[in-house]
């Protein structure tokens, strides 16, 4: 049987189509946001304790940090 | 059930979609009824590595209707009497609760889940980056205290390493707040893309200091884009950086 493809071991390349700059004055490289927008646009990579849920896990996250909306990807109750 | 669990905060939910479609890994521990053979139990394992057909069980939060999962890998790693330890590589949404039931029909003595523990979500692994509540309390604290910006980055990460794993479409600064505010994107915007895009795929567009614009759905391969000139190449799904972040450079209809 032939093993279908892992997502994880899926390897790309790029392709380069055109060329151009991008400006300094806008944006910013995702580890260098300011503190506050870092935190805003950012992912916690967490383990899990055993017992509470995951929505109670997120909802511990979300008093810890004081922020108002945290959510998690994907339950892991079953 | 312990493991990994990607943790959103504020703005980066909108990237919870890719993560729930991503790729899983979890080490579970199997219980069976009855008693059955090392190579038996192999054997069915490897039957289970293959596209399978699950319904959602009865405690759920989606509808219970038969759906497909693909099952990647499972392996075997260890069994002592009646326990049994195997790692699985999973599409999102497969339910190894109902696996390890499925296994225990086919061995004929009947199993359950005794034990689960989630060791990939996504890009996300438990030997990366993983911190516990503790740590997050911990470095959170430390944070507040000596405002150094390397603490925060000891526990959290931007939202684009949720997004490792799909395929980007790198576009100019002129085309990204078009994006933002909802437009497809076209193909003059594209600097650069990877391999492995095709039509109906979830890409993410991002800027050339690799910040998430969105997340959108290819309407043409990567070879295809390519070689295009003008028309769209990418659908705008789900918009992820603020209006205004790049100037406005296109024209408004009644200019």
């Amino acid at each position: 049987m032939p093993r279908s493809v892992v997502p994880w071991e899926i390897e790309r390349r790029t392709l380069v189509k055109a060329g151009d700059k991008t400006n300094p004055r806008y944006g910013h490289k995702p580890a260098e946001r300011p503190a506050e927008e870092y935190i805003r646009y950012g992912v916690i990579n967490l383990d899990k304790p055993a017992g509470p849920t995951s929505h109670e896990v997120a909802a511990w996250v979300k008093r810890i940090l004081n922020l108002q909306q945290v959510g998690h990807g994907g339950t892991l109750e079953a | 059930m312990t493991g990994v669990l990607p943790v959103t905060l504020e703005e980066s939910r909108k990237i919870v979609q890719a993560l729930l479609h991503s790729g899983k890994e979890y080490v579970c521990v199997m219980k069976l009824h009855g008693d059955a053979t090392e190579k038996r139990v192999n054997e069915v394992l490897e039957e289970f590595e293959d596209t399978i057909y699950q319904r959602p069980p009865l405690r759920s939060s989606v509808k219970r209707q038969l759906r497909t999962r693909k099952i990647y890998y499972i392996d075997f790693l260890e069994m002592d009497g009646r326990n049994v330890l195997f790692k699985v590589g999973c599409e999102g949404g497969t339910y190894i609760r109902k696996l390890c039931y499925d296994i225990g029909e086919v061995l004929g003595c009947g199993a359950h889940m005794q034990e689960l523990r989630r060791t990939r979500a996504g890009p996300f692994i438990e030997n990366g980056d993983i911190v516990t509540l503790h740590d997050v309390a911990y470095w959170f604290m430390e944070w507040q205290q000596q405002k150094d910006e390397k603490i925060l980055r000891k526990f959290i990460q931007p939202m684009e390493e949720a997004l490792a794993l799909i395929p980007k479409i790198y576009i100019r600064d002129s085309a990204v707040d078009a994006i933002c505010h909802g437009a497809s994107l076209t193909a003059p915007g594209v600097l650069s893309l990877e391999t492995e895009i095709n039509n109906g795929l979830m890409v993410a567009v991002f800027t050339l200091k690799g910040e998430a614009v969105a997340l959108a759905k290819a309407v043409a391969s990567a070879e295809e884009i390519l070689n295009m000139e003008h028309g769209v190449v990418a659908k705008t799904e789900r918009v992820l950086m603020p209006r205004g972040t790049y100037p406005k450079c296109w024209k408004s209809g009644e200019a």
